[in-house]
């Protein structure tokens, strides 16, 4: 006998694929089972203005949200169906007066639940009683290690100082915390102090994740582009810490594409193992799909069950698979391994979302796009634009510290 | 109180899965799984007849004791794999152990 371990990991960045571990069927581009975990974005409200949010920049109004008894539907469809697992995000998820009871609706329909939180809305008893009603893990981002930084890049004053004490509560109250680090040129130097500090809130996991560039980000990517001296430092920092800290803290690391060679396997493929659920109730194939204006994304609003949209719906069977592929990808022996990129970057940085993801060094747009990005990062202009409902806000003159 | 860290698995040791590990039945797929923080583990049989046995109580001397008699297999080598699998699955964060009994 030799048991086995099979790290079906259901984080969408993750090379390992858990579909391809717990499903084992023929083809990796035929499968596309139901996703072992959900996005849900229950709001788009939030109290922070990063300007790299993951959002799209035309935001979901609070008015448009589903309600408590639409998202307990929604919830308990999805255990239904085979979902394993349910991130509560947004927006800042703790906006929403419902958030306890969600996760305690979320936990009566077997649904395993993570909190994807900028924490600074939570109360310790608030907290507590999400623990209560059976939330599982709390994710928390951080924008620096210290305030100066962190409360600039969240455009929010004592933004840094709450999370802190967040972290330590969730602790307390024994809850697993992961740390999530937006990295960007502006906060890259804090990475060693930021793992640090991860390892001082007894953090059990540090995501260090490095800004993609579309939607606010690509808005603000002169202002975050790091310098490739800047990520090839910051690779060797993460593996001296990875090694260092094994057992203590896991480090997951999401290199920004645009220094890549390969393009990320976005989604680990569109609508092959997750989707996304928008506040107002779409189902997409991931949190910036919106951004490729054309297409029609169903709602759970419509007629159609989950299941069916996700099987069946146009928007998914779009780009699913390999069918689909143009040259160079389809030909090429990587289709599987990465399935042709982000298609939300391949239609904001080339308008067509049916192009190779120019982070491709196959892509016949990629030297001209790192090019680019290699001059932003060069030019050093720091002053971000704010995300928010206004469609964003320019930084004050004396606010940025360059 | 946090769970403690860096658990170095023997026979000695009384492995419990914390509270946010949960190990569990998919419907849908048929499969064993556990659910973990943005992660999804699939032990194969093996490993989850060794983690139904982590009650907190059994050492994990009484396991393969148990396990070495249910299959008829040679002790030694069951020990090895059941002291590995776990160290995996505790390296993870996903293995704690019971704490010393004070009574």
């Amino acid at each position: 006998m030799s048991p086995t371990l099979t790290d079906a990991n259901v984080v969408a960045s993750d090379p390992a694929d858990g579909l391809a571990a717990l499903q084992r069927r023929g083809s990796t581009a035929e499968t596309f089972g139901i996703p072992l975990a959900v996005l849900a974005e229950l709001t788009h409200r939030c109290p922070l203005q990063c300007p790299y949010c993951s959002n799209p920049v035309e935001l979901d109004r609070g008015g448009s949200e589903l309600t408590t008894e639409e998202w307990k539907k929604v919830l308990s469809e999805l255990a239904e169906i085979g979902v394993l697992q349910i991130h509560f995000s947004g927006g800042e998820p703790t906006a929403r007066k419902d958030l306890v009871e969600l996760v305690q609706h979320a936990s009566d329909v077997g649904l395993y639940s993570n909190l994807i939180t900028s924490a600074v809305l939570l109360s310790r008893e608030r907290l507590a009683a999400l623990a209560n009603a059976g939330l599982s893990h709390v994710q928390i981002s951080f924008q620096g290690n210290e305030p100066v930084v962190a409360d600039r890049v969240a455009g929010f004053k004592g933004a840094h100082a709450r999370k802190i004490e967040v972290a330590k509560w969730t602790r307390e109250l024994d809850l697993p915390l992961t740390v999530n680090a937006v990295m960007h040129r502006q906060n890259l130097f804090q990475l060693p102090d930021i793992i640090q500090m991860a390892v001082d809130l007894d953090a059990d996991r540090l995501e260090v994740a490095n800004v993609q560039y579309y939607g606010w980000a690509l808005k603000n990517r002169a202002a975050l582009m790091p310098t490739l001296e800047q990520i090839e430092q910051t690779s060797r920092l993460v593996e001296e810490a990875q090694a260092r800290l094994k057992g203590t803290l896991a480090i997951d690391y999401v290199v920004p594409d645009y220094y890549a060679l390969r393009p990320k396997k976005c989604m680990g493929g569109w609508g092959r193992q997750f989707f996304n659920i928008s506040p107002a109730g779409k189902i997409l194939p991931c949190h910036a799909a919106e951004s490729i204006t054309g297409m029609e994304f169903e709602s759970v609003r419509s007629n159609h069950s989950i299941a069916w949209i996700w099987q069946n719906s146009e928007a998914f069977n779009r780009y699913r698979g390999t069918g689909w592929m143009p040259e160079p990808c389809k030909s090429c022996e990587f289709r599987e391994v990465d399935f042709g990129g982000c298609r939300c970057q391949a239609f904001a940085l080339t308008g067509d979302a049916g192009n190779t993801d120019p982070a491709c060094t196959l892509s016949p747009l990629h030297e001209q796009i790192f090019k680019l990005a290699e001059q932003e990062a060069a030019a050093d202009h720091n002053r971000f634009i704010y995300r928010n409902f206004a469609g964003g806000t320019p930084e004050a003159e004396d606010d940025h510290g360059a | 109180m946090a769970s403690p860290r860096h658990i170095s698995v023997s026979e000695a040791s009384r492995p419990v899965l914390p509270r946010h590990a949960k190990l569990r039945f998919d419907e849908t797929r048929q499969v064993w799984v556990i659910l973990a923080p943005e992660r999804v583990l699939a032990p194969d049989e093996i490993a989850v007849e060794v983690l139904q046995l982590c009650d907190g109580l059994r050492s994990v001397a009484d396991m393969v004791d148990q396990l070495a008699a249910k299959y008829a297999a040679e002790r030694s080598a069951i020990a090895t794999d059941v002291v590995a699998m776990l160290q995996d699955l505790a390296d993870k964060g996903f293995l704690t152990e019971a704490r010393e009994r004070t009574s």
